[in-house]
């Protein structure tokens, strides 16, 4: 059965490495778009999203638009779950239309895994609630190492909501498979102590500025207010412990960098100084997004 | 009518019989246990080589009926039972309408009378609806033929009113079975809390959830008095805590299910519902306390608590699905499988475990008594093979849904004859 992307926990280091690999031959040079590979015509990619997404759908889009496969973009609100048809039912649906592989970004933790289970196509995970989100986490090892030149021995500090981040997970196994010191900071409600256990070479820490302290990147998350069901703390209270401004930056080591998965909260979790700062590598991000999902794609797309 | 079964090994825990012998019932009542009893015109049954028993007796099962019939019926439940090796079940009173009166638990009595192979006992609801609040009519329904009060599914959040019904419960001199879960501190979750829920990204129900109801309870039980009976204990305090209680002479009791001895939270297999049920599958620490919990005798019997759910209803996303597994028909396996063959105790105790041990914390008397082969006690035996090799196939159950983790599992030793009031009303294939 044809191979999808459902999270990075299963994922061999190598196989990472390859895709950043192939990610970084797609990546355009300065100030042109993405070139057009063409990999993929004839192949139909599905993209679903249960939730909204304006930065991922359509990086997706373009990654598959930029290989030459076609895409078709299904949001919750159109589609017949709205009408109150079952997951799978719906999925089967498209699955009888015969598209090469579907993207889909769902609100409960595991529908994608649930659903790989009972389908034959191949299902690219693009965040399954508060589980995991792998191309994010490709996308940030993709940028990390553009401006680091590596993974391995460096020190990487996420900071915010990790309980309820799908991004910080994906992140935390990718990382952890390259040896990263990996720091989890925020408040105690939304850093629970077992988090420690879920990969190797993580420490937890609830003072922001320990944090921060020697960092190599500082990865910011979202306040998920949406997400938000554990009584934490008020959202003035969290800028001043937990909101990321240059007196921190300037703990981290020089020549640190800054990255935050999106949309960013200005004021709640990160300053704008920061966000506007030469450091803030959220733009490289972004860009990046479609060069590892058009990798993503191609190694789904042509197995 | 008589039957006589000959050759068993013949256990009985409360009688501490154990020999090879004979059974004789007699109008639907045990007449003798013996080596060569005469025959004397009754049907004969071979059980050489087989284990004889008192019928067996679940406290803890769903029969989903009224109002969920799609997923079983009284009817339904009550043979995949009988092909468990189950005589007597005791249903919960979440159905719809819930059983918190006198016409759901006439209804339920009446069906039963009419439907079901074996015997069917309804435990009544704690208070209205099952919303924690208002008593229901407990009086009422123990005349119509309750044997216990439940919320199961809906635990008492108002220490006061649990405390009122167990005062209730104590005056009319039956247990109160509680289903222990604080809801604000399970609030939501999918799955216990521990690494793997964190891992897998899904709310967990940490083992306090469990632990503080407990404690609340006990206390409560020392207050009133009550009969005061833990449902699917599964946390290493709480089982603990059972044992200071009965250490302290209180009126005290608790089950396990086959489930949470046999799986921990590493033998889910991840958004599979078939592994999401209350509470859920815990760390090993706590499914090896429940073990030596059964072992030490703080936990008193084993129950499945059976919770059918309709395929539809568990092929959604792991959060959208029900709570609950089926475990009527895998519940003798699972537990010679874990308890027995490991060593951990002995036949006769496994068999206590289901007789005379669920039958002394109902308190069954006079023309009900039941889990013993004693004269007079109820005609209901259970005949078993404690060691032969055979397969779970859940499409061939005889429960209407087929949603369990142990479909496809060997296990060695299952039922092989179920006899109700002296007729057999399930045989094994091949038997």
């Amino acid at each position: 059965m044809p191979k999808g992307l459902l999270g990075i926990e299963e994922l061999e280091r190598s196989e990472i490495e390859q895709i950043l690999e192939r990610a970084k031959a797609f990546q355009p040079q300065g100030g042109q778009t993405f070139g057009k590979v063409n990999t993929c015509t004839g192949r139909m990619v599905v993209n679903l999203f249960f939730e909204n997404s304006t930065r991922t759908r359509s990086s997706f889009e373009i990654a598959a638009k930029r290989l030459g496969a076609e895409t078709m973009s299904i949001t919750a609100s159109g589609s017949s779950v709205s009408k109150g048809e079952s997951l799978v039912d719906t999925l089967n649906t498209l699955v009888a239309m015969r598209p090469s592989a579907i993207v889909m970004r769902h609100a409960a933790s595991g529908a994608p895994h649930f659903l790989a289970r009972h389908l034959t196509t191949p299902i690219v995970n693009a965040g399954d609630g508060t589980h995991e989100h792998p191309t994010q986490a490709l996308l940030d090892a993709r940028t990390i190492m553009d401006r680091c030149g590596r993974l391995d021995g460096l020190r990487v500090a996420i900071i915010g909501d990790i309980a309820h981040s799908r991004v910080a997970r994906s992140n935390i196994h990718l990382l952890a498979k390259f040896g990263v010191d990996i720091v989890l900071c925020g408040p105690p409600a939304l850093v629970p102590r077992d988090l420690a256990r879920i990969a190797t070479g993580i420490t937890i820490e609830y003072d922001l500025r320990r944090a921060v302290q020697g960092a190599d990147v500082i990865m910011m998350l979202r306040v998920q207010l949406e997400r938000m069901h554990e009584p934490s703390m008020q959202a003035g209270e969290y800028f001043r412990f937990y909101g990321l401004r240059p007196e921190h930056v300037a703990l981290a080591n020089p020549d640190a960098i800054v990255m935050h998965p999106g949309p960013m909260n200005r004021g709640r979790e990160i300053s704008s100084e920061v966000a506007d700062s030469q450091q803030s590598m959220i733009l490289n991000q972004v860009e990046n997004g479609v060069s590892v999902r058009m990798a993503v794609l191609e190694r789904v797309l042509l197995q | 009518m008589k039957l006589l079964i000959q050759n068993g090994r013949v256990i009985c825990p409360e009688t501490g019989h154990d020999a090879v012998a004979d059974v004789l019932i007699e109008d639907g009542r045990i007449a003798g246990v013996g080596p060569g009893l005469p025959a004397g015109g009754a049907g004969v049954i071979d059980a050489a080589g087989l284990i004889v028993a008192p019928g067996f007796i679940d406290i803890h099962v769903h029969l989903r009926e009224p109002g969920f019939e799609y997923a079983e019926t009284i009817e339904s439940g009550a043979r995949a039972a009988a092909a468990g090796g189950f005589t007597t079940i005791c249903c919960m009173p979440n159905t719809n309408p819930v059983n918190d009166s006198t016409t759901v638990t006439s209804f339920i009595v009446e069906t039963a009378r009419r439907k079901a192979p074996i015997s069917v006992f309804p435990i009544g609801a704690i208070t209205k609806g099952s919303q924690g609040e208002e008593l229901a009519s407990i009086a009422s329904m123990v005349a119509a033929g309750a044997v216990a009060i439940s919320d199961d599914g809906r635990p008492v959040m108002n220490a006061r009113v649990i405390r009122r019904a167990m005062e209730t419960a104590r005056a009319l001199d039956i247990p109160l079975i509680e289903h222990c879960e604080d809801l604000n501190l399970s609030a939501g979750g999918d799955m216990h809390e521990s690494v793997d829920s964190i891992r897998l990204g899904l709310r967990g129900i940490p083992s306090a959830s469990e632990d503080v109801m407990v404690a609340r309870d006990i206390i409560l039980a020392e207050l009133t008095g009550a009969r005061y009976h833990v449902a699917h204990i599964s946390t290493k305090n709480a089982v603990a805590m059972v044992a200071f209680a009965k250490q302290r002479g209180l009126h005290v009791t608790s089950e396990a299910t086959p489930h949470h001895i046999a799986l921990d939270t590493g033998a889910m297999k991840p958004y599979d519902s078939n592994y999401k049920m209350k509470p859920p599958l815990r760390c090993t620490h706590d499914v090896n306390a429940c073990i030596d919990g059964i072992v030490s005798g703080a936990i008193d019997c084993l129950a499945t608590d059976h919770a059918p759910h309709a395929g539809d209803d568990k092929m959604q996303e792991f959060e959208k699905c029900p709570f609950g597994i089926t475990g009527l028909e895998t519940a003798l396996g699972i537990s010679l499988e874990v308890l027995v063959h490991t060593g951990k105790i002995s036949l006769p105790r496994l068999i206590a475990l289901y007789t005379s041990q669920p039958a002394r914390i109902m308190g069954w008397k006079n023309a009900e008594a039941r889990g013993a082969l004693k004269p007079g006690y109820v005609g209901d035996v259970t005949i078993f093979h404690p060691e032969y090799p055979w397969v779970y196939d859940v499409k061939k159950s005889e429960s209407k849904s087929s949603n369990t983790p142990f479909n496809g599992r060997t296990f060695h030793g299952g039922p092989i004859m179920t006899i109700v009031n002296g007729l057999v009303v399930w045989r094994a294939p091949g038997f």
